[in-house]
């Protein structure tokens, strides 16, 4: 833990700020990024310690919106131990540069529901994990046919519109995220009453088309669930949910965010290219990993379905069904970069700017901005993590750096 | 005091770091002797900055002991705007050397008294010993004044440099951009200062210092006195009446004749731009002098003749 007050210096790094890769010192001062220029003239003070990060580019934590498991443990199948099990995932995920995620909830039964969303709550990051920015709560009010990976008996319709989505999950406390499909009978009043509560609502598992989609964002909807998948593909006379990224119908001053899986298997790079040439500022990388991630190949356990892992892809056990991808984030932000052949700065703002701007906490999280949260990663050539803060503290170091 | 002309402004930059360097470390600052530095902001000194910078990452330069005045700053603009002085001197050198900001003095623009702000900045100055080495920039002329006034007279070690040192350093600039040169043996200068200033060296040669010049047509004094000038039109005057003297003083040609002729030849030479002249009475008097010589001779008369008063029916 580091002492109240103290205040840290940052040398020798390149850090991404205000879209531009700049050679300059971060102060970081009880877990907030502050401005050197007040401390200088106002307070007149040195830093307390200065930390050389050997010439790194410092760039801000990633954010992951979709993340359903990982190291062996499932959200949605981890009733009793659910705080066990979230703090464990917490963990792991700072190897990958990750500093706040949305633990995802698939489709379940009511029971689930009940107990899962009341323990997992919305929490701050530290050495022992990430900051967990609240829930992302994907289903059940979805659409049969584009269920995925989800039990088709747990999915249900939303006969008393938000009334039912209440009754069914018992709190919103500490939910970020609402996937659901915007053609169900009743979504429309329901997407406006949950945006209302700041809550963010996505489009997914849907087989919308693009006039229902419009209509869903009017209505407050921000965020679209992995694109292209579990959605009617793109179609030159019906756009469906894909068309939203080049809508005219959005409202001026609003931007659609859509997450993308980058893992290379559940988007071909040219779709990957098409998407962020179509719409570079709203592109989110998620990545929608599930328990297997960060495991060996085999059977394991997907909400409540068996998955199995072949060939580094994950499979519904028994078929060719794609469930979820195994790759982390900083997998997935190489992956785009490459495929795109985008900027490192784009890169980097997919898994970090973007994220935020779609929760609305950009002035906390995803920045390098003054006043916002300490949390960053120090990254190498080839955008491999070194090292990852949380409130200007190292939470995770490379051991297998060369002497720093 | 010497002014030293080099080729780029990368030059300037770099002689004007090194000069600094060698002050300082010459000066050997530590905890009870601190080295105080005036400084500039602008486009000038950045090049300087730059270089300073780059000798302190090297090790051979140190500001921990150094304390620094900022000439100005601008009233009402917020400290961290882009174009306030803080935010340069922040930015162009301050955080990137490792001087104590207790140690850094930059007028506050948004202080609520302002004359007390100013005030109080000169006292820190005193208090500090007064400052060692002032850097200025191409403005520096305007800031020579003002910093007389904020002085009133007290002891600050600051050189002066006059008008035309400026100038000669921008016309070298200016014409050298489009290949011409000044010439050191041809340029002469004259100074209008209250003390004797030692000489000026253009590039190893020292200029000549001169009292008086020509500029057209008229006489230029250094104290910007007449009597040269005086001198001058009567010499003019008395060039113009011998060119004529043949019918001047011809016994046969009539008074009238000669008057005419000696108001549109001569009087207009004794004349020549007199119309701005703070003359005093003895300077007229001398000019008066002048031409009644030259009436008295054009007509044949000597003064012991006593007719002044009708030779100055001449007159309109």
């Amino acid at each position: 833990m580091i002492d109240k007050g103290k205040l840290l210096q940052f040398v020798n790094c390149n850090i991404l700020r205000h879209h531009n890769i700049i050679r300059e010192d971060v102060w970081v001062r009880d877990g907030k990024i502050v401005n050197p220029e007040k401390i200088f003239f106002d307070e007149k003070i040195a830093a307390d310690q200065k930390i050389d990060c050997g010439g790194l580019l410092l760039a801000p934590g990633f954010i992951d919106l979709q993340i359903n498991g990982g190291f062996g443990v499932d959200f949605s199948n981890e009733v009793e131990n659910a705080e066990a099990g979230l703090r464990k995932v917490a963990k792991g995920l700072l190897a990958h540069g990750v500093t706040s995620f949305c633990p995802t909830i698939v489709t379940s039964p009511p029971q689930v529901y009940d107990k899962v969303l009341r323990k997992i709550r919305k929490q701050d990051g530290s050495c022992d994990g990430a900051a967990v920015l609240g829930i992302h709560v994907e289903g059940p009010f979805i659409n049969k046919e584009k269920k995925g990976a989800h039990p088709e008996n747990c999915i249900l319709p939303l006969e008393k519109g938000y009334e039912t989505l209440v009754n069914v999950y018992g709190t919103l406390e500490n939910v970020a995220i609402v996937t659901l499909a915007p053609e169900l009978h009743n979504a429309g009043e329901v997407i406006a009453k949950l945006t209302s509560k700041g809550i963010a609502v996505s489009l997914g598992h849907s087989v919308a088309n693009l006039h229902e989609g419009e209509v869903a964002v009017k209505h407050g909807a921000s965020f679209i669930t992995h694109l292209f998948n579990a959605m009617l593909p793109f179609h030159h006379r019906d756009p469906g949910l894909v068309g939203l990224l080049a809508s005219d119908l959005i409202p001026t001053g609003k931007t659609i965010y859509f997450g993308i899986i980058a893992d290379g298997i559940h988007t071909h790079p040219a779709a990957l290219r098409i998407a962020h040439r179509t719409h570079p500022k709203g592109l989110v990388l998620v990545t929608d990993a599930i328990s297997a991630m960060g495991l060996e190949e085999g059977t394991h356990r997907v909400g409540q379905l068996a998955v199995e892992i072949r060939e580094g892809r994950a499979f519904v056990a028994g078929t060719n069904t794609l469930c979820g991808s195994i790759a982390t984030m900083d997998q997935c932000i190489r992956t785009f970069q490459e495929a795109t052949a985008c900027s490192i700065v784009n890169a980097i703002e997919a898994a970090t700017l973007h994220p935020a701007l779609t929760l609305g906490i950009s002035s906390t999280k995803g920045t390098l901005d003054y006043g916002a949260d300490a949390d960053f990663v120090l990254l190498r050539d080839g955008l491999e993590v070194m090292s990852t803060w949380i409130a200007g503290e190292c939470v995770f170091k490379d051991s297998s750096a060369a002497t720093k | 005091m010497r002014l030293v002309i080099l080729e780029s402004s990368e030059e300037v930059a770099e002689w004007a770091a090194k000069y600094v360097l060698k002050r300082i470390n010459d000066f050997k600052p530590g905890p009870d002797r601190f080295f105080v530095l005036g400084l500039p902001t602008g486009g000038t000194p950045l090049g300087m900055y730059k270089k300073l910078i780059e000798y302190h990452k090297k090790g051979i330069l140190s500001f921990k002991y150094v304390k620094t005045f900022n000439m100005d700053e601008y009233v009402g603009l917020p400290r961290d705007h882009p174009e306030s002085y803080h935010y340069y001197m922040w930015n162009n050198l301050f955080k990137h050397i490792d001087i104590d900001p207790k140690n850094v003095h930059i007028l506050d623009g948004n202080a609520k008294d302002l004359e007390k702000e100013c005030e109080q900045f000169e006292k820190n100055i005193l208090e500090s010993g007064g400052v060692e080495l002032f850097v200025g920039g191409k403005t520096l002329m305007n800031f020579i004044y003002f910093f007389k006034d904020m002085f009133k007279g007290q002891v600050v070690k600051l050189r002066l440099i006059t008008h035309v040192i400026v100038q000669i350093f921008s016309l070298a600039l200016y014409f050298g951009r489009s290949g011409m040169r000044i010439s050191r043996t041809k340029t002469e200068y004259m100074s209008k200062s209250e003390e004797e200033s030692a000489a000026i060296e253009l590039e190893g040669e020292i200029l000549t210092s001169i009292r008086k010049f020509k500029y057209l047509g008229s006489i230029v004094e250094r104290e910007g006195g007449l009597d040269e000038e005086i001198q001058h039109r009567i010499t003019c005057g008395w060039m113009n009446w011998r060119k004529l003297s043949g019918v001047l003083c011809d016994r046969k040609v009539s008074c009238e004749i000669k008057g005419k002729l000696y108001k549109t030849v001569v009087r207009p030479a004794l004349l020549y731009s007199s119309e701005t002249w703070p003359i005093t009475k003895a300077q007229e008097r001398k000019m008066e002098v002048a031409e009644m010589r030259m009436l008295r001779q054009m007509n044949g008369v000597t003064r012991k003749d006593r007719l002044t008063t009708v030779l100055k029916c001449v007159q309109p």
